[in-house]
């Protein structure tokens, strides 16, 4: 009986073995760089608040202090988000009639919160805290970036659990003197390597086993 | 050895019934396939298995929605139907691989009739045991990933201590293996069914599926090498994969799992299911497509007494139990096995030792061994046997462990027999269409059984040994 | 069932065998299949409404679920700040303030937990005399009531929407057509009243309508007190080494019992130094934990202990005149004897003991508990005679009866009921709810819209008392104030407020009615005597407000030290206080019946609290419903089992009970709880069909409430479903409770540790665990523990742990993090009983750790177990290899998401588990993370102390120590020093971390004969 395959079929079997292989590495390729995307971690995206508040204006022109408006970073688990009060303190003085600050005015007028939109969002299932990080020198900018240069309040860091785990793994890496944690410009000095070690030892850090307890982050 | 010795023996049975040519059994084999018409108990039984395997679905669509809490698993039953059928099936998937690939090596040429559905026999029930340890999980979509190791956004790995994840490596090779062997075994076949049908479309795809078999002298002596390196590469995980398994009861400290006997008191049942289950369809099938001749007596007795081995086996593991359990000094095993024999799940132990112990010794009688009717009927209380083992180990075991303020009992839910008897349906359905779509028994090992193909060259004086104890 | 192979393999053992428990009938055949009838599988979720309704919600959330965790982006989430955020409100850090949740007229001093400004979570007042930090299971789970969906909301009449304006209207009205009359038609009816501000408006009304009357009534309030001023006694058995008890259930009723059982713990307590306990003698008739908790028990039937009181006052010599000793019952030979014992021991220790006589007693119990308590010179010490604390106290039945004798006369014309559900709860021989057809206006003001209220014109919803300002007295006089800790959700009003409406001054509010009475009382100094808790005083009326709210209670104000019984300066309430209470009618033959509240849900008022209502009941781990208690004996003759429901005929009424056989309750007794059979009590307490039949309420008559002979009762061949946590309750040798006698102990302390193999640390091929920082670990004193379950509703409360209902529950499903065991042992009749609170081991090498897949539990740097639910699959090895089966798993979807109102009570501190999830007790690691980041911020260690976990810091009986295994010095590590203490299933070698200090008892040596060593429960 006649072929039922012409010849070249042979090149194409052994092809589509190939192109088995190859399709199911980029497949996984692209599924984990999509994982890992700004798209998934929402990192580097602006996100629309109610006002076009800037803190590169606020802190890095007027260099208001961190701790101005989120005043109980080094109390408690959140960081407080100002109220209305907050701003009305000086705009009630200066800008008084920038239609830009109208839905604060109206806010304060009116007694009806502002409602803004998570920048950071970590899963209900996290417990993080602020108080004890600030407390333990990581610095504002280690997980924020340089808020002082963003007109718009973004994500710098992913965010994601490895990211966390880079930092209690090995915190000497990360961390800052104290009184530089609400400084934005810092940098680790290049003539003290040893700096990290040390103030791990100095601000009695918890062990790595420790850091890494799940209980640390997860209940 | 040298031929005298081998002369004492007794000349077997021919495997082949007289009269083959190498046409014959080709066209014998693949008119089942390529045939136009089909015996009617085909349609009905596929019919039942199909409307089973709905079943199925509903199940574990509604299991997917609610949650395990459909089932009747509570604390301290935290494992029942789920775990007792996904043992059960894997065990049973064991005679498949062992049938192909221990016996190829020992040469034993009459498992040429039954080594394709058993390892056809052997995937299904892989493919039905691998639904359970997934969909037994209270959140099977994480649990389909968080088991494989691969790098992360977490930083963590799975927990490699424990013997779920070693049972998904195990599992996992062996379906992949099994699949392997049977599909290499395939391909002279797909290539005598490309040549033989009419049908062009049907032609392509067998020819396809042939991946471009020419019978050539190169291809015969590739595909012996890869055939017979598969089969000893699926030779320890026979062993392997039921090991595993045992693990997952083994390495738990419940009275009535954390025994050393487990290993091979389960490879040892798993293959007794497994040849039970090879029994089980072997019987309808030969009767359905007239193949007495390929699956003779001798095939069925030699099984039976497989069967009647591993079954002895097995016996011993419940003595072995029994007896540790006496012997431990330990309250809590003295207990487990008091409670076994006399606990409200009592019924279960001894209608295990009924079917799995006592049935089975009829087959130490040629009459019986050599009965269809019986060796069917034995083969189906055998498999209810097996899954009372399991019914056994896991619930009784769990239900009273240690603290008795914790004891409770177990009562298995609609969806737990739904489940069940669904998984049942896949299996029977992939069967099913198995028999329909490809050769049931390998027509080209089969030309070699044919008295043609015997006279040729020097003959192995090994080919013809056979297990000959008993024979009544 | 074979009881008699049971007595007869108990007649056959050696020693004290701990015998198989009655709860293996649950086993049998029929039961089984019973269950299967009763829920053919699974059914239920298709049949009942709620479970379709969910089946779409479930699909969406399951199908939701099936995202999260895997790689789906996080929704966008908002922030809303405040506008102005008040001053010492810190987002993230809860605030507590002291206030006091109201149970039967009487105060219980709290703690409340509020996080922004939504109370999460109720905790003792550690500074409060009544409770020191402890709350029992009703006020913890009062929290519950406070978001129940099902609260009245509106003021409604005839059915129709109204404002309060318009009741006010209607008031009014009311009020000028009785105004020529006196307010003769003008009738009150409420519960004990102890509130002094209360009662001044009480006494408002009825100065301005001289001829209006004020009844009381409470279904489960103790006995009505006689007038007398110095009538009530105030225990103090922290003073006690001998404790004799008339039926009384000091330790889990009355306003007092938590002090009282912190005090009683207390004396009891054992140390290696201090190896002296006190002895407790229960004469009782319904097995209570008192009795359970007593060295001596000696049942018999509630008519028979004023006998034997009789008795043992006249052997003590201290007969009230004109009296005599009565004879024991025939057929009871040995009681002589035992009673006899009992006057000598307590001979041995005049001034140090103390006999307690139970609230469900008879005045004449009382009289001749106070006449021995006086012979033994126990008065002033162990016991003191104080004023009384309720306004006006009166015979409540007897108030009631007089209301409804009224109202069927045609004399009220206007009804003002505050709370209480008289209409449920009334004696049915007043047949109340007939009768109050008859009057014209009926107010009912009440937390929910229940079977009153639906024969009520006006529905006046209440305030819960975390949204009310108010004041009560706790069981010692002290006055509790309470505060707001949210604004009312619904419409609803203080009683203050309700009563203010009757007043001539009119609407007032809350707040103002409380602060100016005490503001007053404070300037005045008339009635009260306020003292300065510092030694200066207060700078003005103004700062001692602020520091009795601050403190939660108005110091000096205890009527142990001086305090006024509550003053109520009117004419009269209108009824003769001190009307005797109606004797007790003679023995009718047949079997005796015993009414009691039940456990959990109280007198009916708590029948729509999930919390309550799946918190076992004691002795029998009952839970979802009522059963009438019967001795192994009855069953044995009425061929009875457990389930089998019974109708029970009581003075030609008749209701059905099911039966549940308790070992210990006297042989001719029948007991049944009251508060079950609710018809409109919500969601989740109306009764079904079935259920409803099961009301005692149907057979109480209000001469004599509590007890009385000639019930008969026959099976009616029905079953019913009932559910219990735990089905064997008994030790089969594996001595999970190791307990010896105080003789054995002191002798040979080994004794405990020889009752069980253990291993040496040595023995595993791991490397042990390095604790370079802290190390946690816990005790529970089982000599302590009276296995009262406040712990467990503690633990629901602060971990958020679902309510599963009566139908997972049937199916071994229940979710408690921590569960109280318990134990019978010893003789069939009357055996002793032992109670085991059970919470994750927190085990050393842990068998739960080893099997997990997924790595979602794993042993802390600290030592814990931590259990991570975002990461965990769910399959449920780690329960099963548990040898302590304290892991608990989301079968379904157990979490309420849908229920708006409940999300406020959630505690944020804590993940919210949805299905398919294990989870577990994590020694309230959410509590230990606050305290080490606080310490870290301080740059100090961990206090010892610091860290209380949510079960240890309500246990009234104080048997829970947590703390720093590293830390010599620490309580736990000392405490765990003891030669009583010792791990369950040490010889698994899983290495506990929580463990257990044995049971000792404290028997009398003339009663019960010393066992050789080492004799107590062989295995």
């Amino acid at each position: 009986m006649s072929q039922i395959f012409h010849r070249h079929s042979n090149i194409y079997s052994r092809l589509s073995i190939l192109g088995v292989v190859l399709f199911a590495l980029t497949l996984a390729g692209v599924v984990a760089m999509l994982h890992l995307s700004g798209y998934n971690t929402r990192q580097n995206d602006y996100v629309e608040q109610p006002i076009q508040f800037s803190h590169a204006h606020h802190v890095g022109g007027m260099g208001i202090d961190c701790r101005y408006c989120h005043t109980t970073v080094e109390e408690s688990s959140f960081a407080n988000i100002p109220p209305t009060k907050t701003c009305m303190n000086c705009h009630s003085q200066i800008w008084t009639g920038a239609p830009i600050l109208e839905p604060v005015r109206a806010s304060f007028r009116d007694n009806t919160p502002l409602t803004w939109t998570r920048v950071h969002d970590l899963p209900d299932f996290v417990y993080f805290n602020h108080s004890i990080h600030v407390k333990q020198g990581v610095g504002c900018a280690t997980c924020h970036g340089p808020v002082d240069k963003m007109p718009l309040m973004y994500q710098q860091a992913p965010l994601t659990m490895s990211w966390c785990l880079d930092c209690h793994r090995n915190p000497a890496r990360y961390i800052r003197p104290r009184d530089q944690v609400f400084n934005m410009a810092w940098e680790r000095p290049a003539d003290d390597p040893e700096l990290g070690a040390r103030l791990v030892r100095d601000y009695n850090i918890g062990s790595v086993e420790q850091l890494t307890s799940c209980s640390t982050c997860h209940r | 050895m040298d031929s005298n010795t081998v002369t004492h023996y007794p000349p077997p049975p021919p495997v082949i019934e007289p009269g083959h040519t190498f046409e014959s059994v080709t066209e014998k084999i693949s008119r089942i396939v390529l045939g136009p018409s089909h015996p009617v108990g085909w349609f009905i039984t596929l019919g039942i298995g199909f409307l089973l395997l709905n079943v199925l679905m509903v199940s574990v669509g509604y299991l997917l929605l609610k949650g395990i809490g459909i089932w009747g698993n509570n604390i301290p039953v935290g494992w029942a139907f789920d775990i007792i059928n996904f043992v059960w099936w894997i065990g049973i998937g064991h005679a498949g691989t062992l049938i192909s690939a221990i016996l190829l090596l020992l040469k034993q040429d009459w498992r040429t009739s039954i080594n394709r559905f058993a390892e056809a026999m052997t995937l299904f029930a892989v493919a039905c045991a691998a639904m359970f340890p997934l969909i037994h999980t209270g959140r099977p979509w994480l649990a389909a990933y968080w088991l494989f190791p691969y790098p992360n956004t977490m930083g963590v790995w799975p927990q490699f201590r424990s013997p779920l994840v070693w049972d998904v490596f195990a599992v996992g090779t062996y379906a992949t293996v099994s699949a392997l062997f049977w599909y290499t075994g395939l391909i002279p076949d797909l290539a005598s069914l490309r040549d033989r049908t009419k049908n062009t479309h049907l032609a392509r795809l067998f020819g396809a599926m042939a991946l471009g078999w020419r019978g050539s002298a190169r291809h015969w002596q590739r595909y012996e090498k890869a055939y017979l390196l598969l089969a000893g590469m699926s030779t320890p995980l026979v062993l392997s994969v039921h090991t595993v398994v045992s693990f997952d009861f083994a390495v738990g400290i419940v009275p009535g799992w954390h025994a050393t006997i487990f290993p091979p008191y389960f490879v040892a049942g798993a293959i007794y299911a497994g040849f039970a289950m090879v029994l089980t369809l072997a019987i309808p099938f030969r009767k359905m497509y007239g193949l007495e001749d390929f699956i003779t007596m001798r095939h069925l007795e030699n099984m039976a007494k497989v069967t009647l081995v591993t079954g002895l086996i097995v016996v011993y593991g419940y003595t072995m139990e029994a007896f540790y359990g006496w012997y431990s000094a330990n309250q809590y095993e003295q207990f487990m096995i008091y409670n076994r024999m006399t606990g409200p799940y009592g019924w279960t132990y001894w209608m295990l030792i009924f079917c799995n112990g006592v049935v089975p010794q009829t087959l130490w009688i040629k009459r019986f061994r050599t009965n269809t009717t019986w060796l069917f009927v034995m083969a189906l209380i055998v498999s209810v046997g097996m899954w009372l083992e399991r019914f056994v180990i896991i619930v009784t075991s769990l239900h009273r462990d240690f603290l008795p303020s914790s004891w409770d009992m177990y009562y298995p839910t609609f969806w737990d027999f739904s489940t069940f008897f669904g998984t049942i349906g896949l299996f029977v359905t992939l069967m099913f269409l198995f028999v329909r779509l490809l050769p049931m028994i390998s027509i080209f090992e089969m030309r070699t059984l044919v008295p043609a193909a015997r006279v040729k060259g020097p003959k192995d004086p090994t080919a013809d040994i056979d297990v000959t104890f008993g024979g009544g | 069932m074979d009881l008699s192979a049971i007595r007869s393999r108990l007649a056959s053992a050696e020693g004290r065998l701990y015998w198989r428990s009655l709860g293996e009938l649950t086993d049998s055949a029929q039961f089984r299949e019973y269950l299967h009838r009763e829920f053919p599988e699974q059914a239920s979720e298709w049949n009942d409404p709620k479970g379709r309704r969910e089946f779409l919600k479930l699909m969406s959330a399951s199908l939701a679920l099936a995202g999260v965790g895997a790689c789906t982006r996080q929704p966008q989430e908002q922030i809303v700040p405040y506008v102005r955020q008040p001053e010492d409100v810190v987002p993230g850090r809860p605030l507590f303030y002291a206030s006091a949740v109201i149970h039967g007229g009487y105060a219980q001093p709290v703690l409340v937990e509020s996080h922004l400004g939504r109370p999460t979570k109720i905790e003792g007042n550690p500074e409060h005399p009544a409770s020191l930090g402890a709350a029992d299971s009703f006020t913890q789970a009062e929290i519950l009531n406070l978001y129940d969906p099902d609260r009245a909301k509106i003021v409604t009449n005839r059915g129709e929407v109204r404002s309060w304006g318009h009741f006010l209207t209607a008031v009014q009205s009311a009020l000028t057509a009785q105004a020529p009359r006196g307010g003769a038609g003008l009738r009150f009816l409420t519960g004990a009243i102890t509130s002094p501000s209360l009662a001044a408006l009480m006494a408002e009304i009825l100065r301005a309508h001289p001829q209006a009357k004020w009844h009381q009534f409470d279904p489960a309030g103790r006995q009505g007190q006689t007038g007398d001023a110095n009538a009530r006694p105030i225990y103090h058995f922290d003073r006690a080494d001998l404790v004799v008890t008339l039926d009384a259930d000091f330790i889990t009723c009355g306003p007092g019992s938590l002090r009282y059982q912190r005090d009683f713990s207390t004396r009891r307590r054992l140390t290696d130094d201090r190896k002296q306990m006190n002895r407790l003698y229960a004469i009782e008739s319904t097995p209570t934990l008192t009795g359970a908790k007593a060295d001596h028990r000696l049942p018999v039937r509630a008519a028979d202990v004023e006998g034997i009181a009789r008795e043992l006052s006249a052997l003590l010599g201290a007969v009230p005149q004109g009296e005599g000793a009565s004879v024991p019952r025939p057929g009871e030979p040995d009681i002589a004897g035992w009673v006899a014992a009992l006057a000598r021991d307590l001979q041995a220790h005049r001034g140090r003991s103390v006999v307690v006589p139970g609230d469900f007693q008879p005045a004449a119990v009382h009289q001749i508990a106070r006449s021995m308590n006086e012979a033994l010179g126990n008065v002033g010490t162990t016991v003191t005679y104080a004023a009384q604390v309720e306004a006006a106290p009166t015979d409540r039945h007897a108030s009631l009866a007089e209301l409804a004798r009224a109202m069927d006369a045609g004399e009220v014309q206007v009804l003002m009921i505050l709370g209480g559900n008289p209409v449920f709860s009334a004696p049915v021989d007043l047949k109340f709810s007939e009768k109050m057809a008859k009057v014209g206006l009926v107010a009912y003001h009440s937390l929910y819209v229940d079977e009153t209220a639906h024969l009520s014109h006006w529905n006046l919803p209440a305030a819960h008392a975390l949204e009310s300002w108010n004041d009560a007295r706790a069981y010692d006089g002290t006055v509790t104030l309470t505060q707001p800790l949210i604004a009312p959700m619904y419409e609803g009003r203080s009683p203050h407020e309700v009563l203010a409406l009757f007043t001539p001054q009119g609407d007032r509010r809350g707040m103002q009615i409380v602060k100016d009475y005490w503001t007053a009382a404070y300037s005045s100094g008339a009635q009260w005597t306020i003292t300065s808790p510092d030694d200066e005083p207060f700078a003005n009326a103004d700062a001692f407000w602020k520091r009795a709210l601050h403190d939660g209670f108005v110091p000096g104000t205890a009527v142990t030290a001086g305090g006024p019984a509550t003053p109520f300066d009117a004419p009269s309430s209108g009824l003769d206080p001190s009307r005797p209470a109606p004797p007790v009618t003679g023995d009718q033959g047949g079997l005796e019946i015993i009414f009691r509240p039940d456990p959990t849900i109280w007198d009916g008022s708590y029948a729509n609290n999930g919390w309550l209502q799946e918190l076992p009941k004691p002795l029998t781990k009952l839970t979802w419903d009522t059963s009438a208690w019967i001795s192994p004996r009855l069953a044995e003759d009425r061929g009875l089992h457990n389930g089998d429901v019974v109708e029970l005929r009581y003075r030609g009424n008749a209701a059905k009970m099911p039966v549940w056989i308790v070992p210990g309750h006297p042989p001719q007794s029948v007991t049944v709880f009251f508060g079950y059979g609710r018809t409109r009590a919500g969601r989740v307490g109306n009764a079904d069909e079935t259920a409803r039949q099961f009301n005692p309420y149907l057979l109480r008559t209000s001469d004599a409430p509590w007890f009385g002979s000639g019930l008969e009762m026959a099976r009616t061949g029905e079953r019913y479903l009932l559910v219990t946590t735990q089905e064997h309750h008994a030790m089969e040798g594996r001595v999970p409770v190791r307990v010896a006698t105080l003789e054995e102990y002191t002798k040979e302390p080994a004794v405990i540790a020889h009752q069980a193999h253990a291993f040496p640390k040595t023995l595993t091929l791991y490397p042990d665990h390095v604790y370079d920082g802290y190390k946690w670990g816990m005790a529970i004193d089982l000599t302590s523990c009276t296995g009262c379950g406040a712990c467990t509703t503690a633990c629901v409360a602060e971990n958020n742990i679902p309510v599963v209902g009566k139908e997972q529950v049937s199916r071994g499903r229940e979710m408690h993090w921590i569960r109280v065991d318990h134990y019978f042992a010893g003789d069939l009749d009357n055996p002793e009983s032992y109670h085991q609170p059970v919470p994750c081991m927190q085990c050393e090498s842990a068998p739960c750790e080893v099997v997990c897949p997924v790595a979602a539990t794993t042993h802390s740097s600290e030592g814990l177990n931590d259990m991570v639910y975002n990461r965990c699959v769910g399959t449920r090895y780690c329960s099963n290899n548990c040898p302590y089966k304290v892991r608990r798993f989301n079968f379904l979807e157990y979490a309420d998401w849908y229920t708006t109102t409940l999300e406020p009570l959630r505690n944020p501190d804590v993940t919210v588990r949805s299905r398919g999830i294990m989870e577990k007790c994590t020694y309230c690691v959410q509590r230990i993370n606050q305290a080490r980041i606080d310490a870290k911020r301080e740059e100090r260690k961990i206090r010892d102390g610091e860290i209380v976990t949510a079960c240890q810091a309500t246990c009234p009986a104080d048997a829970i120590v947590f703390g720093d295994l590293n830390d010599p010095n620490s309580r736990v590590t000392q405490v765990k020093a003891q030669q009583r203490n010792y791990g369950v299933l040490e010889d698994l070698n899983t290495r506990p971390r929580t463990s257990y200090l044995a049971a000792i008892r404290n028997p009398n040596p003339e009663l019960e004969p010393a066992r050789p060593a080492g004799q107590t429960e062989q295995h």
